[in-house]
């Protein structure tokens, strides 16, 4: 799960980690307020959306005074702000974060993530903040200097010492450094993250390092010891169908092809993706109805796969184990005639059941095809699409 | 033979009291020497009861003393699964197959560090994995038995329906598996693709394996780098996840490209590299291993 920077930016101050001083504003009038209650003379007006890249976009402002603000507020709320993130239908701009000016004299990246490897949180710090880190780890990774944190002992003074040495933050700053180098840490490790990356960590004039950016992913699974942090969700950032999907315990993300795929478990959903393309098709979604497929469930997936207006066929692939091929076939039946299917429908069913099942979709009248295997079933809806 | 487990290998459920621990102990039991081999289940307050004759008992250290148990498997609810894994850790299990989905990452990455920190000797499947079968023997997990069939095939696989599908595809062809194991579809987890190409890499009868991975991590790079090196048998691939979007998690916690590393692509290509055939079409999984017999 995802929340705004400047949700992020409030969890870093609970672990000693310097921000600048901000107000959230939902609406223009808000935003000159904030501006008026930081006072100085230099203000940055940041739109908040989840997506990363958003000063490229235009979503990152400078004003230099309050008229500044109210007209910078006036463009960026409600403005679709699009970056490299969000695709090209972009992101609704609904809050700004208003926020002193900083006086920036060098910029640094910090960042924290589980490695897969290893199996320990690993700390990743570069000189070279405020650029992409991708570009970064692919065209000087030299730049990019490692920390493997002990889990149960925590990020060192002495590796956080020897990280903010790597990067060559001035001595003068060094240890303060190292301590926002540990608050990172300990907010990453508290609060269940997946990912927390400062974007840049500055230093500024009084040689101090502050968060100037703060972008942090949670691990879902953990959500239920944080409901501090689950209450930070901000649907209006997420898919609608997927919010309705994750409502019936369905598994689903919104692609940008015509064919509509319901799978049961998530490598065979993929792989079923996979074999839509391989058949010159391109996948609509991906959807894992998971183990307990009930029929209700499979008939909401076929609404919601449905009331995508892309979709002009739909390939039901099931692998039939404990969840029985019969019981599948009743929810495909039911939830067809249920929705009034009019795009064609391939079917294919394996394992525990599937005479059964093939025999129930058959003596159904309804207009379904069967299929054999994956192949088959990814060329007959091609096939089907491409007549109809 | 077959790897990690047979017919005489001696299993404790812990989570035997919850619905599903509980269905699926019986499909256990039901399958092959399963009633045989399903000897305890553990829940520290219904110590004394007992699941269909299986005796439960207060601790996995418990159960282990009176049975003999060298194996178990995990039904217990998220929260507490990790627990339940150190739990069969400290009694010294040989084997710990974790089918819980949904563990919070950090807990799994608590108990992987302790285990190796004190170098313990058990060995872990999974978490959010299918588990282990070792046809006509045993088979300990949520798979369905009857797709499988014996023989010297071995499977391992990221995920759950998609290993049954190759499996059934072997089956089908007449090819009969020596093992498969869903390794599960978990960033941080216990044994990967390139522990299981060894095990199958030194079990007598095993001729072949099928490598079947997914988008996120590089689990399925260092195997095939070690199976270049090592690996006598002929081993061939499957990576599911070339049309998946990046940063978007496809149902399974680990499958994720983030960074622009992880892709279906850039595995498949090392995979190749390595020597390992690949098939892009998922409903030629049999076809492409039994080419390579």
């Amino acid at each position: 799960m995802k929340i705004h920077e400047y949700q992020g930016k409030e969890i870093l101050q609970k672990y000693g980690v310097p921000t600048p001083r901000g107000f959230v504003a939902f609406s223009v009038d808000e935003a000159v307020d904030a501006a008026q209650k930081l006072g100085g003379s230099l203000w940055v007006v940041k739109a908040q959306i989840h997506a990363g890249g958003r000063g490229k976009g235009g979503g990152v402002k400078l004003a230099r005074s309050l008229d500044d603000v109210r007209a910078l507020a006036q463009t960026m709320l409600g403005m679709r702000l699009v970056t490299h993130q969000t695709g090209a239908e972009g992101q609704i701009v609904r809050r700004l974060w208003i926020e002193d000016g900083a006086d920036i004299k060098k910029e640094f990246y910090a960042g924290i993530v589980i490695d897969r490897v290893t199996q320990t949180p690993c700390l990743m710090v570069s000189s070279e903040g405020g650029m992409d880190i991708e570009e970064v780890a692919a065209k000087t990774p030299e730049k990019i200097h490692k920390y493997w944190i002990e889990p149960q002992v925590g990020l060192t003074t002495a590796q956080a010492m020897d990280a903010v040495n790597a990067i060559s933050v001035p001595t003068a700053a060094q240890a303060q450094g190292a301590e926002v180098l540990r608050g990172l840490y300990r907010a990453f490790w508290a609060t269940d993250a997946s990912l927390l990356e400062i974007n840049p960590l500055i230093l500024e004039g009084n040689e101090k390092l502050k968060a100037l950016d703060a972008k942090f992913n949670f691990d879902s699974n953990a959500l239920f010891r944080h409901p501090d942090i689950a209450a930070l969700r901000d649907l209006d950032e997420e898919n609608p169908a997927e919010i309705e999907a994750s409502r019936y315990d369905l598994s689903y993300i919104a692609l940008d092809g015509n064919i509509g795929c319901l799978v049961n478990g998530a490598g065979l959903a993929m792989a079923t993706m996979d074999t839509i393309k391989l058949f010159g098709g391109t996948p609509a979604n991906f959807l894992d109805v998971g183990g307990g497929a009930t029929t209700e469930k499979v008939t909401e997936a076929f609404k919601i796969m449905l009331r995508n207006p892309q979709v002009k066929g739909i390939l039901v692939n099931i692998f039939g184990g404990i969840m029985r091929c019969d019981v599948i076939a009743e929810g495909v039946i039911t939830a067809a005639r249920e929705v009034r299917l009019n795009v064609p429908l391939v079917v294919r069913m394996k394992g525990t059941n599937e005479e059964i099942g093939k025999r129930l979709l058959e003596e159904s009248g309804l207009p379904i095809i069967p299929a054999n295997d994956m192949s088959d079933a990814a060329k007959k809806i091609m096939d089907a699409v491409g007549r109809a | 033979m077959s790897i990690l487990i047979n017919r005489n290998t001696r299993v404790i459920t812990q989570g035997i009291t919850g619905k599903t621990g509980q269905f699926h102990t019986r499909m256990c039991r039901e399958y092959a020497y399963g009633a045989e081999c399903f000897v305890a289940g553990v829940n520290p307050k219904k110590a004394g009861d007992n699941f269909e004759g299986v005796p439960v008992y207060g601790s996995v250290a418990e159960a282990k003393a009176t049975t003999g148990a060298t194996a178990s498997v995990i039904y217990v609810p998220p929260a507490g699964a990790a627990d339940a894994i150190w739990e069969a850790v400290e009694a010294d299990l040989d084997l710990v197959i974790c089918i819980t989905e949904g563990i919070p990452v950090r807990d799994m990455v608590v108990v992987r560090n302790r285990m190796r920190k004190e170098n313990k000797k058990t060995l872990l499947i999974g978490p959010n994995c299918p588990g282990v079968i070792t046809p006509d023997e045993i088979k300990i997990g949520i798979m369905p038995g009857h797709i499988h069939k014996k023989g010297r095939i071995g499977v391992v696989s990221r995920s759950g329906t998609l290993t049954y599908e190759a499996v059934a595809q072997l089956s089908d062809l007449g090819l009969g598996q020596s093992s498969a194991v869903g390794i599960g579809g978990d960033p941080v987890s216990g044994l990967k693709h390139r522990d299981i190409l060894e095990l199958y890499n030194d079990d007598p009868d095993t001729d072949a394996v099928v490598m079947i991975g997914e988008i996120g991590g590089s689990d399925e790079e260092i195997a095939a780098r070690w199976a270049k090196e090592h690996m006598k048998k002929p081993v061939i691939g499957f990576i599911a996840g070339v049309t998946a979007p990046p940063g978007k998690r496809m149902g399974h916690a680990g499958a994720i490209i983030s960074g622009g590393q992880g892709t279906a692509q850039e595995k498949l290509a090392v995979l190749e590299e390595c020597r390992i055939k690949t098939t892009k079409n998922p409903a030629e999984i049999g076809k492409l291993l039994k080419s390579v017999l």
